[in-house]
């Protein structure tokens, strides 16, 4: 089912998403995203690097923001920006909540920005924006 | 505390060196490996977990007004990672005869001590849908280099480029600004049962309340100039930024910049309550400038039992991050 634009609010709160990270998701997320940085999948070379152990990369924040505003919006959303800052890492053994609030409706173009952020047992991984056009309530 | 290349990253011809990479195109258009393709988006949602239905399933994708199947949107940039074989070669040779390019920035950086690499911000603004057999080249062009900031990680320098994505056509699909930060590892400890339950690196720290009437003075401080302001009118400085002059009412002001001298006016520590942006104890001075203001700001480098009512102190920078630079003071060296 597909959000419409008519029926979202400024204002509106998307529900929560826990995301556990594992190990093995975080270096499942980093190979899927052909990002091959050794951060990313060996704790030895992480620590040697000035990290507490293998981290997120950021091609899987993007990713777990897209998935997380496009889960809400439904599957005939469009998503035309994704704009975000990374704070505190993602490291194995966390989990990360993210949540999300609507801030401006764009009539023109039926765009949607969501404020997205989310926080780990360290504080904010990541906060930033997404922006997604959703179709008019006649054409769903 | 000096490293091995201490020094050469703070000379003038270091600096330009970094500056003559501004507005180069340090990676020309370059294809991906493959072009979309459906068993790259099948990995990809399922590492994310994503169910969205239009990634993988044409019908589904056509229901909701699509000619096909489409790639997830933030799924841009892994077609045009290099791979496994490119990275585990490790630096691509540098290449004099063919002009500035990424890997003479790297390598430069690297000259700097700046080894590590972090991805901080990404700012993505999609065109249009990819779908399968687009295939997507990305360039890359640098917008800034920051100077020199100590962070969580360590010192380093934020490195802010744009990323144009295209088709074959060459029709722009997605751009992306991102900023990574390129640092010198902090040097190792022995691990500490203590310190490796510590949160690290620290949360960020609060942002300041930013008005029309101090937002220059913050603008300075990021760029490493701590300024006074000044009435236009009768000349009196003033601290903290206002409006209006206190001594001659006056709307006018302009500024200067301060000598960075000054000596502790007051001080206390703040044990409790404790965020995690700050270290304790937290030494928080009124430090009273040479040119006769006064300012409250951290002090740096001693610890509260050092600190006296009087002490000469000197102007530091601290470099929170990327949008956020404040001064704190330490010691004036030779000053007992």
């Amino acid at each position: 089912m597909t959000r419409a634009y008519d029926e979202v609010a400024v204002g509106d709160t998307l529900p929560e998403l826990p995301i556990p990270l594992t190990r093995t998701s975080i270096v499942a997320t980093a190979i899927a995203s052909r990002d091959y940085q050794d951060v990313h999948h060996d704790p030895g070379l992480a620590v040697e690097r000035g990290s507490r152990d293998i981290f997120m990369n950021i091609l899987t924040t993007n990713g777990l923001v897209d998935r997380y505003v496009t889960e809400w919006a439904g599957p005939a959303a469009v998503v035309k920006a994704i704009k975000i800052r990374l704070g505190v890492p993602n490291y194995p053994g966390d989990t990360m909540v993210l949540t999300g609030t609507v801030t401006a409706k764009h009539d023109e173009d039926n765009r949607v920005e969501i404020a997205v952020r989310g926080m780990n047992g360290l504080g904010a991984h990541v906060t930033g924006t997404a922006v997604v056009r959703l179709p008019s309530k006649d054409a769903t | 505390m000096s490293g091995p290349n201490h020094g050469s990253n703070h000379s003038g011809d270091y600096e330009e060196r970094l500056a003559a990479f501004v507005g180069v195109e340090v990676v020309p258009p370059k294809p991906g490996q493959d072009p979309v393709n459906v068993p790259m988006i099948r990995h990809w949602v399922e590492a994310m977990g994503d169910q969205n239905p239009i990634y993988l399933d044409a019908e589904a994708a056509r229901a909701t007004g699509r000619d096909g199947i489409v790639a997830p949107a933030s799924m841009v940039q892994a077609w045009t990672m290099r791979g496994y074989a490119a990275t585990a070669a490790g630096p691509a040779p540098v290449n004099p005869g063919r002009g500035p390019g990424m890997a003479e920035l790297i390598a430069l950086l690297d000259e700097g001590g700046y080894t590590s690499v972090v991805a901080t911000d990404s700012e993505f603004e999609f065109h249009r849908e990819l779908v399968v057999g687009d295939h997507v080249s990305a360039r890359e062009v640098v917008e800034s280099i920051s100077p020199e900031k100590t962070t969580a990680l360590g010192v380093g320098r934020f490195v802010t480029t744009m990323r144009t994505y295209t088709d074959a056509g060459g029709e722009v699909v997605a751009v992306q600004r991102w900023r990574t930060l390129r640092f010198r590892p902090k040097p190792k400890t022995e691990p500490q049962p203590e310190a490796a339950q510590e949160p690290e690196p620290k949360a960020p720290r609060p942002r300041p309340a930013i008005n029309r009437d101090n937002e220059f003075w913050f603008a300075a401080a990021r760029d490493h100039r701590l300024v006074i302001q000044r009435c236009a009118s009768c000349q009196v400085l003033r601290h903290p930024p206002g409006p209006c002059c206190a001594h001659c009412g006056s709307f006018d002001w302009d500024t200067v910049e301060a000598s960075g001298r000054g000596h502790v006016y007051s001080f206390v520590v703040n044990h409790h309550p404790r965020h995690p942006a700050f270290e304790y104890p937290l030494i928080v001075a009124v430090v009273e400038l040479a040119e006769g203001t006064r300012l409250i700001t951290n002090l740096v480098g001693v610890t509260p039992e050092e600190v006296e009512i009087g002490m000469p102190v000197v102007l530091d920078w601290l470099d929170a991050d990327p949008d956020l630079s404040l001064p704190v003071f330490r010691l004036r060296e030779g000053s007992n």
